[in-house]
């Protein structure tokens, strides 16, 4: 994985040292709170409903042990013992004192770490499909072009003040597990009829009170031309982007007001001013990155096809994690996996020190030192040897994070909602938990399949409700909670937004019409295999709303 | 009735105006009954502020029960007592601090 060179350790202390000075001129009182909020911001400060919460980067979400042992320590030394993990691939912590932040930073600095741009009008964590290097269905990995865009968008002068935050993602597959579709720039690395690898460059999508799929505005990026392509979008959003209202700053907003057409023709011009300039990614430098990402040595464990038949055979346990949380990998004697951390009734995403040392541990030993930390608010070994996965279930069922359920009903994007988040209308983490409980039955659950099920306390959709198979927004109606259920949202290569299914449903009646959503869907399903998702596309929401509303029609 | 609140500069913890200072919990707090006292608790609230011990000040609608104070919104009765997922966390968890108020 990336290395720090000499420049960006330089570059990571330097801000270390100019925050710590600013945190400590705030606390002698030398500066307001008005002139500091931005500065935290810009360090991924934010002040929530008990305390401040600080967000730590993890860029395209790949982490090494060393780092998830530091990020476990400061969990226990500095925070409350536990830490979440975020849709943005990121980590939260809940409880740090504003005084003890330039530790935590010197601590991050010294594992390659850091909690820049993880917030403020600037371009945020770029993030990448969690199977990246692993995947057997790759043209190539994409996480060095996200680094070449970390390199590139960190404290960059004219994109630091944009009209608003700003998300990129890259995907190196077909199949579209970085949601790409939802993001400010989505680029899909690909190769063309000539083998050579480029981006399908998607732009304007996103979430948020106006949830808008991004549309794709060129087919074919050569991959020398990303920086200055990237460049000429910024600079069109950054020029014409609505400062005047908040609510419509982001670029899909200017998308959808002036046009695919015209949006496309703007960013092609801009485009023909820098294509052939500095920005221009030259060869050896790309691929001076890709030697970064160079994948381990993995070395041939013919044996572990046996190991595994032979470990199925002796437990059911084993045989249903290995359905669920293992996929295949581009090297047949290795798989990557999932570790779950949604525990049936637990909070999504939370993972304590104990855990992340543990899972440190893991990785270490059977891993080649590699993690990743999925969008769906999971963590993952990339590089595992079919010969070992019996051994590594064994560690993850001693510490609680063998639950079989990736991409079932119970494996639930949640945002920290009103139990922490001083923007929250609504409570999502017990809504999560009620119903992961509701449907704890693993065999039910792999009887319903795959389903998404995504939940936000708020507008802003910070749990990807509109992208959910299943999505739940939280609002605040009469001093109580509401919550508004949407259906047919998908965040994959076909994304779609889901649609309001009818009135919403009280705290106590939520988990029950979820329910009632997923037995209709079982009843008019052709078969196990047509997903939910597949199943409402075919027939629509009509079903769905006879099943929640027409007892309440009749009764009216 | 109303309540001054705020967080705490250095730490960030929720804090409640009470006896002429900031505690740590909302049970005591001093209430406002009328405008002018709301108008007096702001004062303060700016004053704390500008002399940089808290951030974030707010009035919020409280009502008295048994004797204590009690918020009326959901989003402050969740910072009085804490994540209401984690009951081992926030004010909740500290049932010896809420009585010494």
């Amino acid at each position: 994985m990336y290395r720090y060179d000499e420049f960006d350790h330089d570059f990571v202390k330097a801000r270390v040292a100019e925050f710590s000075d600013q945190v400590a001129r705030r606390l002698a009182g030398e500066i307001t709170e008005d002139q500091f909020r931005p500065l935290r911001l810009m360090n991924g400060v934010y002040l929530q409903l008990h305390a401040y919460m600080l967000r730590i980067a993890v860029p395209y979400g790949t982490l090494n042990s060393k780092q998830l042992r530091m990020l476990g320590h400061i969990a226990r030394k500095y925070d409350k013992g536990y830490g979440h993990f975020t849709t943005r691939q990121n980590i939260q912590f809940n409880w740090p004192a504003l005084s003890d932040i330039p530790a935590i930073l010197a601590d991050l600095a010294s594992v390659e770490m850091h909690a820049i741009q993880t917030s403020g009008n600037c371009i945020r964590n770029v993030t990448a499909d969690h199977f990246a290097g692993a995947a057997a269905d790759e043209v190539a990995d994409p996480r060095p072009y996200a680094e070449i865009l970390r390199q590139w968008s960190s404290v960059h002068p004219e994109f630091s003040f944009l009209p608003r935050k700003f998300k990129i993602a890259v995907t190196g597959a077909e199949r579209d597990r970085a949601a790409i579709q939802t993001h400010d720039i989505g680029l899909h690395l690909k190769k063309n009829a000539a083998g050579e690898l480029g981006f399908a460059v998607y732009v304007g999508g996103g979430q948020g009170r106006t949830p808008m799929v991004a549309k794709k505005i060129r087919d074919f990026l050569p991959e020398a031309d990303l920086l200055s392509y990237c460049t000429a979008i910024l600079r069109v959003y950054n020029l014409y982007g609505r400062r005047d209202n908040k609510f419509k700053a982001r670029i899909k907003i200017l998308v959808h007001e002036t046009g695919v057409e015209e949006i496309t023709r703007q960013v092609e011009a801009e485009w023909q001013e820098l294509k052939d300039a500095e920005l221009r990614l030259p060869e050896e430098d790309i691929r001076a990155i890709d030697a970064y990402f160079a994948p381990p040595a993995l070395v041939d464990r013919p044996e572990g096809d046996e190991a595994v038949k032979l470990a199925r055979l002796d437990s059911k346990s084993f045989s249903e994690w290995l359905d669920q949380n293992v996929v295949t990998h581009r090297h047949p004697d290795y798989a990557a996996v999932t570790i779950s951390l949604k525990g049936i009734g637990e909070t999504p995403g939370d993972a304590s020190d104990s855990q992340m040392e543990a899972v440190a541990d893991i990785a270490e030993k059977y891993s080649f030192d590699e993690l990743r930390v999925s969008h769906e608010q999971n963590l993952i070994l990339p590089h595992v040897a079919r010969a070992d996965l019996k051994a590594v279930y064994d560690a993850l069922v001693d510490i609680g994070l063998a639950t079989a359920n990736s991409n079932l009903i119970s494996d639930i994007i949640s945002c920290p909602g009103l139990d922490y988040c001083a923007l929250a209308t609504a409570r999502s983490i017990p809504v999560a938990q009620e119903i992961s409980r509701r449907f704890a039955s693993l065999e039910r659950q792999r009887e319903i399949g795959e389903l998404k099920l995504k939940i936000s306390g708020c507008i802003n959709a910070c749990g990807h409700h509109h992208v959910g198979h299943i999505g739940i927004l939280g609002v605040e109606k009469k001093g109580a909670e509401l919550y508004q259920v949407t259906l047919g949202g998908s965040a994959d290569e076909n994304t779609s937004v889901g649609e309001i299914i009818g009135r919403g449903f009280s705290s106590e009646e939520i988990t029950d019409a979820i329910e009632q959503i997923v037995e209709t869907y079982l009843g008019l399903r052709l078969d196990r295999n047509e997903r939910f998702i597949d199943a409402y596309r075919r027939v629509g929401p009509a079903p769905f709303k006879e099943a929640l509303y027409a007892g309440e029609a009749k009764a009216a | 009735m109303k309540v001054l609140t705020a967080n705490r500069l250095a730490d960030g913890i929720a804090v409640w105006y009470a006896n002429g200072g900031w505690a740590e919990t909302i049970d005591h707090a001093d209430i406002a009954h009328d405008k002018a006292a709301e108008d007096r608790l702001e004062a303060i609230g700016a004053k704390a502020s500008a002399a940089n011990e808290v951030v974030d000040v707010n009035l919020i609608d409280v009502t008295v029960a048994n004797g204590t104070v009690e918020a009326v919104r959901l989003r402050e009765k969740i910072r009085a007592a804490g994540p209401t997922t984690r009951n081992d966390l926030g004010k909740q968890a500290r049932p010896q601090a809420a009585r010494a108020a």
